[in-house]
């Protein structure tokens, strides 16, 4: 068991996510960071999977009733063991009544706390992600509370000592972002006005971003003929427009259908740079080809299965 | 008249949608859910997840272990076995669908009469005569897009939506018709609610309807609707399906 003792800002039990429902209208959820969640995972001694706290701007204060492991990675929330600093990627052994506090983020906006054999909360539609928003999933289908009482899942091995990410894997959290792009589904329901400010200017994240998207202040994107298109399907990393010409990137918990000319869709490894990023911070879109798109993909996974391997 | 075209749209490096025509149509949404059971049926485990929407459907794939060329010619072959096989499906399920109208639970249905310029009782006749086509699941977990609805009752969106609708209550937009699936703001005009829970996520089958089935509207009591209610709360929820569902024409 973890004991809440401060919830933080905004602390969910996320996963991998929840998909095989999007054709019954049910977002995805799940990790908004996906490669640091599993990599603190990996750190953990998890599979990449496994349930862990998402923790938001301002980390929550823990207290574990039972001897255990932990990983953390993510943004750094200068987290403490019993007052004495841990680094911000890494794994380490709590001991019964240790108390583990994260602080504000001094960079990025999302850590992950996993304990050695998951959250153990009960599995909905297959997943333990949290979907604040439909009230249900994670713990009570809401944000964690001071008073909360956490299972976590049993390990077959008590990992011992304490170990930190590869240098060359610690991930750049928060700041400017530029986010590769592959152009469409709607692309060209766009003016060639309008593609050249998409690539060409700096938006920055508004006081309007959670879970669900970031919607991005900066100069108007033109339509040639409007925003509107029939309904189709929506996917985090997605482009919209709507008719105001600013972008909403779509974020983990995105409706499953929209009605807006979708510009563009973020390559998934890089749809992470977003979700670290905070009000005031700029984002600039770049074209990528199909390639480089795989490139990315496959480097990530290399990455999670070093971290993995070292583990 | 043949079908257009089918362009293949880039949904990011892992996303294929297949957009099937341009607009709103029956034959169009058929088609759409024609190839979902094609690809179901043939490619299996190697496409993640299936989205059907309106006009088009959305493959989500692995792209490091399925290229996207591969997955393009495979849905190519089958969209000419879907030509070659040329009929349309004669339509899943017909689920009944009890809603008690006006009243509390159906607030906006004096307005919508009025706005027609007929009664109550013919808005009823009409929004329950019709056979609705769930063109698609989404908004909310297990929300349906409804087509089919007579535009003589068709009416205008509040002017500021509501703040809370709860589960369950049937609306008009403009000339479409829907069914709130979970508690939300909204800002279509109530003429009715229905006991059934379209989004039960405790349930062994989580969503009352799926994208291709076909809705009747059945009136009932505020009474009956009291009792299906504390069933459903309970549970115990019985669908009722039209027996001569089979065949029916789309």
């Amino acid at each position: 068991m973890i004991a809440v003792l401060k919830p933080g800002l905004l602390t969910t039990v996320q996963d991998a996510g929840r998909p095989g429902h999007r054709a019954s209208g049910l977002p995805v959820a799940g990790a908004m960071d996906r490669l640091a969640f599993a990599l603190a995972n990996a750190l953990a001694g998890n599979p990449p999977g496994a349930a862990a706290l998402e923790m938001t701007l301002l980390g929550g204060t823990f207290r574990f009733e039972r001897p255990g492991y932990v990983g953390v990675c993510g943004a750094d929330m200068q987290p403490r063991l019993n007052g004495t600093p841990v680094a911000p990627a890494s794994g380490f052994p709590v001991l019964a009544g240790d108390l583990l506090a994260f602080g504000a983020a001094r960079d990025g906006c999302r850590t992950y706390l996993s304990p050695a054999g998951g959250i153990d909360v009960a599995p909905l539609l297959g997943s333990r992600s949290t979907y604040v928003r439909g009230a249900l999933g994670g713990f009570g289908g809401r944000a964690l509370r001071a008073g909360d009482l956490l299972p976590v899942g049993p390990t077959p091995w008590a990992r011992r000592r304490p170990r930190a990410l590869a240098p060359g894997l610690v991930l750049p959290c928060g700041g400017a972002v530029t986010l590769r792009v592959l152009p469409g589904p709607q692309d060209d329901l766009f003016h060639s006005e309008g593609l050249a400010t998409f690539f060409g200017a700096a938006y920055e994240v508004g006081n309007r971003n959670d879970r669900m998207g970031y919607q991005l202040e900066g100069p108007p994107i033109r339509h040639l003929r409007g925003p509107d298109i029939v309904s189709d399907a929506l996917c985090p990393g997605a482009v919209q427009v709507p008719g105001s010409g600013r972008p909403i990137v779509m974020m983990a918990d995105a409706q499953t259908t929209g009605g807006y000319a979708k510009i563009a869709t973020v390559i998934g490894p890089d749809l992470r740079l977003l979700a670290q990023a905070r009000i005031g911070d700029a984002v600039r879109f770049a074209a990528c080809g199909e390639e480089e798109a795989l490139e990315a993909l496959r480097a990530e996974r290399r990455s999670l299965a070093e971290a993995t391997t070292a583990a | 008249m043949s079908p257009a075209p089918a362009r293949f749209l880039t949904v990011g490096e892992g996303g294929l949608a297949v957009e099937l025509g341009s607009g709103i149509d029956e034959q169009v949404n058929a088609r759409v859910h024609l190839l979902a059971a094609a690809v179901r049926r043939e490619l299996g485990d190697l496409v993640e997840e299936l989205v059907p929407t309106y006009r088009s459907l959305l493959l989500l794939f692995d792209p490091l272990r399925l290229p996207r060329a591969r997955l393009v010619a495979s849905v190519e072959a089958l969209l000419a076995g879907l030509e070659r096989a040329g009929a349309a499906p004669g339509g899943g399920r017909v689920v009944r669908v009890p809603v008690a109208y006006g009243g509390e639970l159906g607030p906006d249905l004096a307005f919508v009469a009025r706005h027609a310029g007929i009664s109550e009782e013919e808005v009823i006749a009409l929004h329950a005569g019709a056979l609705y086509r769930v063109f698609m699941l989404g908004f909310t977990p297990g929300f349906p897009y409804l087509g089919g609805m007579s535009e003589r009752i068709a009416a205008p969106r509040l002017d500021s939506p509501r703040a809370r609708i709860p589960a369950g209550s049937v609306g008009i937009a403009g000339a479409q018709t829907g069914i709130y699936s979970v508690e939300s703001p909204g800002g279509w005009r109530l003429i009715g609610r229905t006991p059934l829970r379209l989004f039960d996520p405790a349930a062994p089958s989580p969503f009352l309807l799926a994208a291709g089935d076909r809705v009747r509207f059945r009136p009932c009591s505020e009474r009956e609707y009291r009792k299906l209610a504390a069933r459903a709360e309970a549970g115990d929820q019985a669908l009722e399906l039209e027996p001569d569902a089979v065949g029916a024409p789309p």
